[in-house]
């Protein structure tokens, strides 16, 4: 994985003592909270119902074992020994004192990390396919590009007030598991009929309250113009996007209302004009970067049988283990969802665990997921059964990925301010709800926000939900047929909402009504795709 | 008003900065104030008379202007470029690698921060109007732009 070098350490170092210098001026009296709140939310530090939250990035969701239990430790020393992995591929910490955040990013500089652009109205941590490096089906690694975004977009003097935040996904598969059209960026390395490597664009996705598909704006930006196009792209954006209204001003509405024929014209022109500019860098700077990527020594020969013969075990590797690109090797994705537990929440202990068994078993590497999972990338499938009796020893074999327990849940009531309604306790009740019959249901995405603003997914989930504020009371809407893989769609609303009991119990009856009419082979999702939304309707409301 | 903070030898322009509209019918004038919804680009076909152009924020949090202060430098415009109205001191070194080189803010800057603030960037990673060599520039000294 990428290492800093000086230039790298000395820029996060740096950020430190400016933070430290702001705070120092807040807590003097020397800057109003107004005036201070673009500077902490550029830190990740977010003003939560009951304390400060900070958000600590993991760049495109990679992180070292000795990261790792930094995370463990910070979450002992700073928080109530907990840490909350987030669908944005970083770690949240709920219960943080203002006065202790320089000392708190000092300790992750230490590891090169930091908290730098995790929130706030600029180009935010770059998100990516959790099984970069490992997957079977990538053209390439795409991690190099989204490293060198980072760099990029690492204090860019330009967007720095951008009208709104501003994500980015980089992919190099042709399937899709980070959701790229639902960035106001995706981009998915291509590689042409020339054999040479490419970046296609899609500009304008995004969930909120307005979801959007991204359309593609380029399908083919040579890499050595990378940079200059992105730029090209969000000067576009950081001169036109709509300031007048926050609920209008990502640059999905930009690009909707313009429409993405005239955005692109506009982003063509002012690429003309970057590319005399001199901003890209030169093609040995990317290919500095990607020799931090370079492949493991994965042993040749590695034996690819494993022992099938305790059906837990056989169960959590059919569930939660994906095909490596090197025989004998697995991908394995442990489940922060076990039944009625907090998605996405790991103790102090448990983060250390995860990063003990990352460097006994994964060449010392850890991936977080949009799904709020963890992944171990690199493990030899003579090891699988070593791990998986590890990680059961300490809660951490549920063998749900992927299905009605692996659910998405926002932070909702229980810490957000702008909630309607809770997402955890209904998150917990259905996981609880459907654990015997989860394997049975096989894959189905449910994906929980607890306001429009879709922190949780809730679009995308082949079952979303939607936390809305009726008359003082929390209301949930069920929303059926999302997906954000490469088939990417939106959810609709199936009609009138439901209490908290209310819902789980809709959910129930639409589940069973697609175990009694699926086809062979059909997911929920392809059910509910074959048969449209009426006959879900009639069930759920009878 | 407080005296514009300046990072120029030259002598500051006197007259008055007119707006953009009115800008495009004063054949003699030579210093324009640009709003956050104004296109720098109109200011294009004039850029050898103008000697101030002052770009406005009435909030902070309106980023518009580092776009337009960039448009112009990389269109060659050298004379002065002010930032005015809501500008914070901790979008200093930001503002100036967009290339402002004055600042007149709505409430002077405290100026021993506003040195710190100056200071404290040893590197930076992108190419903007300050022109200063980027990380990956001295990383790789010598080698052409992509
Ligand atoms: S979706 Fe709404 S409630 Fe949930 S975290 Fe986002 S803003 Fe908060």
């Amino acid at each position: 994985m990428y290492k800093y070098d000086t230039y790298d350490q000395a820029m996060v170092d740096t950020r430190v003592e400016e933070f430290r210098d702001q705070v120092r001026r807040r807590i003097d009296g020397h800057l109003t909270e107004d005036q201070f709140k673009p500077l902490r939310l550029m830190n990740g530090l977010y003003l939560q119902l009951h304390a400060y939250m900070l958000r600590v990035a993991i760049p495109y969701g990679t992180l070292s074992s000795a990261q790792m239990r930094v995370l463990g430790d910070i979450a002992d020393r700073y928080d109530r020994g907990y840490g909350h992995f987030t669908t944005r591929q970083n770690i949240q910490y709920n219960w943080i004192k203002l006065e202790d955040t320089p000392d708190l990013l000092g300790e992750l500089a230490k590891v090169e990390m930091h908290a730098i652009q995790t929130s706030g109205n600029c180009i935010r941590n770059i998100s990516s396919d959790q099984f970069a490096g490992a997957a079977a089906d990538e053209v390439t690694d795409p991690r190099p590009y989204a490293e060198l975004l980072r760099q990029w977009s690492s204090f860019h003097p330009e967007f720095t007030t951008l009208p709104r935040k501003f994500k980015i996904a980089v992919i190099a598969s042709k399937i899709d598991r980070a959701a790229m059209r639902l960035h106001d960026i995706g981009i998915e390395i291509v590689r042409n009929d020339a054999g040479e490597f490419g970046a296609a664009f899609y500009v304008g996705g995004g969930m909120g309250r307005t979801p959007m598909i991204g359309p593609l704006i380029n399908g083919f930006v040579p890499l050595d113009q990378l940079i200059t196009y992105s730029e090209a792209c969000l000067r576009v954006y950081n001169r036109f996007g709509r300031r007048d209204n926050k609920y209008k001003a990502r640059i999905k509405i930009l690009v909707h209302e313009i429409g993405a024929a005239e955005y692109t014209r506009l982003v063509e022109a002012e690429f003309a004009h970057l590319l005399a500019q001199g901003i890209e860098p030169p093609l040995a700077e990317l290919a500095r970067i990607s020799e931090n990527f370079a492949d493991m020594a994965f042993e040749v020969g590695a034996p690819g049988d494993v022992d099938r013969s305790d059906p837990d075990f056989a169960l959590w590797l059919d569930r939660n283990t994906h095909a490596h690109k090197a025989p004998g090797y697995a991908i394995v994705t442990i489940s922060l969802k076990p039944v009625g537990g907090i998605p996405g929440d790991a103790s102090a202990d448990q983060i250390r665990l995860m990063a003990d068994l990352a460097r006994d078993y994964s060449f010392d590497e850890l991936r977080v997921t949009h799904a709020q999972n963890i992944v171990l990338p690199h493990v030899r499938k003579a090891d699988l059964h070593a791990l998986w009796t590890a990680l059961d020893g300490a809660g951490l074999s549920t063998p749900n990925l992927d299905t009605i327990g692996d659910i998405i849940a926002c932070p909702g009531l229980d810490y957000c301010s702008l909630a309607n309604a809770r997402s955890i306790p209904l998150a917990q009740k259905i996981s609880q709800r459907f654990a015997a019959r989860q394997e049975e249901i096989g894959e189905l995405k449910l994906k929980i926000s607890g306001c429009i603003n879709a922190c949780g997914h809730h679009h995308a989930g082949h079952i979303g939900i939607l936390g809305v504020d009726k008359r003082g009371t929390e209301n949930y809407q069920l929303l059926l047929g999302g997906s954000e893989a490469a088939d990417t769609s939106l959810g609709k609303i199936t009609g009138p909402g439901f209490d908290e009991d209310g819902i789980v119990d809709a959910i129930e009856r639409a589940t069973d009504l697609y175990l009694t009419r699926r086809a062979d082979g059909e997911r929920f999702l392809d059910t509910y795709r074959r048969l449209g939304m009426e006959p879900f309707k009639e069930a759920i409301y009878g | 008003m407080v005296e514009p903070l300046r990072f120029r030898d030259d002598e500051a322009v006197a007259d008055p900065a007119v707006t953009v509209d009115s800008f495009g019918d004063q054949t003699n004038a030579a210093a324009v104030r640009l709003e956050p919804g104004d296109d720098a680009r109109d200011l294009l076909p004039c850029l050898g008379r103008l000697r101030l152009v002052e770009i406005n924020f009435p909030g902070f949090g309106d980023g518009r202007g580092y776009s337009a202060a960039r448009i112009l430098r990389e269109h060659g415009y050298t004379g002065e470029l002010r930032a005015v109205g809501d500008v914070l001191v901790d979008q200093l070194a930001a503002m100036r690698r967009c290339g402002f080189d004055a600042f007149a803010p709505d409430i002077a800057f405290d100026p021993a921060d506003a040195q710190a603030a100056l200071a404290r960037w040893a590197d930076v990673y992108q190419t903007a109007a300050d022109r200063r060599a980027p990380i990956w520039a001295k990383r790789h000294p010598g080698a052409v732009h992509g």
